[in-house]
C-alpha cells in the first residue's frame, strides 16, 4: 500500500529529530512521537498485537520513565555533550548498512506464502493447535504452549525489570 | 469509498507532518507538548481508519482506546514532571 511510504518517512523524521534537538526534555516527546508512528506501521502491515504493545509502552510506559529520570538527576547530569563524529565511523557505518541491504535481499518477500515460514510452521499450527492445545486462539497457543517455557523466562526478565525499577524509584532514592 | 477513506488516511498523514513541525521546532515545552498531543489524537483516528479500511474495526478499536487512556497518562506525566521542575527553554 502506498500509504507506508509518508509514515516511513515520518518515521525517519521522527528518529532524526529525536537525536539532533537541543535538550533531553524535547528528545523524550519526539521519542513518543517516534513509538505513536511505529505503532502506525505495525497496525498498517496487519501486526495489530505488536502495534498495542508499542503504544502501550513505547508511547506511554517509556514516556513517563523517561520524564521519572529526568526528575532524579539534576541538569548538569543530563547536559548534552556532543563529540566529533570519528572517520571511522563515517565510513565504516555506510559500508555496514550496505552489507545489511544486501544480507536483506535473500530474505522472502512480505507477505509471501511460499516463504520456508508460511510453508512448514505456520500450518503446523494452524491445523494443530485446537486440537492439541484446547486454546481457541492460535496466538495465546503457540505462546502459552508450544513455547511456554521461553514465555515462563521472559515473564522473569520482565519481573526481575519490575523489582529493580520499583527499588530505584523509591521516594527519596536519588 | 475506499478512495475516499484512503484519502482521508493520507491527509491526516500529512496533518501529522505539520503537528511534527511544531513539536521538533517548538520554541518551548508546551509548543511541543501540545504538538505531542495533536500527533496521537490523529495517530487515534487513523488506527480507527485503518481498522475500517480492512474491515476489522472491532480489533482496531481496542487500539485506539488504548492509544487515548495512555495519552492521558503521558500528558498527565508530562505537565507534572513541566509543574516540578518549572518552565524551562
Amino acid at each position: 500500500m502506498i500509504l507506508e511510504l509518508p509514515l516511513l518517512v515520518l518515521l525517519v523524521m521522527t528518529a532524526a529529530g529525536a537525536i539532533l534537538v537541543k535538550d533531553l526534555v524535547s528528545g523524550v516527546f519526539i521519542l513518543g512521537s517516534y513509538s505513536f508512528v511505529l505503532a502506525l506501521v505495525w497496525a498498517l502491515v496487519g501486526a495489530v498485537d505488536v502495534a498495542f504493545v508499542e503504544a502501550v509502552v513505547g508511547a506511554g510506559l517509556a514516556t513517563v520513565f523517561f520524564l521519572l529520570t529526568l526528575s532524579r538527576t539534576e541538569e548538569k547530569d543530563t547536559e548534552l555533550r556532543r563529540l566529533p563524529v570519528p572517520k571511522v565511523a563515517l565510513i565504516g557505518l555506510p559500508l555496514l548498512a550496505l552489507l545489511m541491504l544486501y544480507g536483506a535481499g535473500d530474505l522472502p518477500v512480505f507477505n509471501d506464502p511460499r516463504s520456508p515460514a508460511s510453508t512448514h510452521l505456520s500450518p503446523l499450527y494452524l491445523e494443530n493447535s485446537v486440537e492439541q492445545t484446547r486454546t481457541p486462539n492460535v496466538v495465546t497457543a503457540i505462546l502459552m504452549d508450544y513455547r511456554a517455557l521461553d514465555t515462563l523466562v521472559e515473564t522473569l526478565v520482565i519481573f526481575t525489570a519490575g523489582i529493580a525499577c520499583a527499588l530505584l524509584l523509591r521516594n527519596g532514592a536519588r | 469509498m475506499n478512495t475516499f477513506l484512503f484519502f482521508v488516511l493520507v491527509a491526516l498523514t500529512t496533518v501529522m507532518l505539520v503537528y511534527l513541525y511544531r513539536v521538533v521546532r517548538g520554541p518551548t515545552a508546551f509548543d511541543r507538548v501540545l504538538g505531542l498531543n495533536g500527533i496521537s489524537t490523529k495517530a487515534i483516528i487513523l488506527i480507527v481508519l485503518l481498522g475500517t479500511i480492512f474491515g476489522r474495526v472491532d480489533m482496531f478499536v481496542d487500539i485506539s482506546t488504548g492509544y487515548a487512556i495512555l495519552n492521558l497518562v503521558g500528558a498527565l506525566a508530562i505537565t507534572k514532571f513541566l509543574e516540578e521542575r518549572g518552565e524551562r527553554e
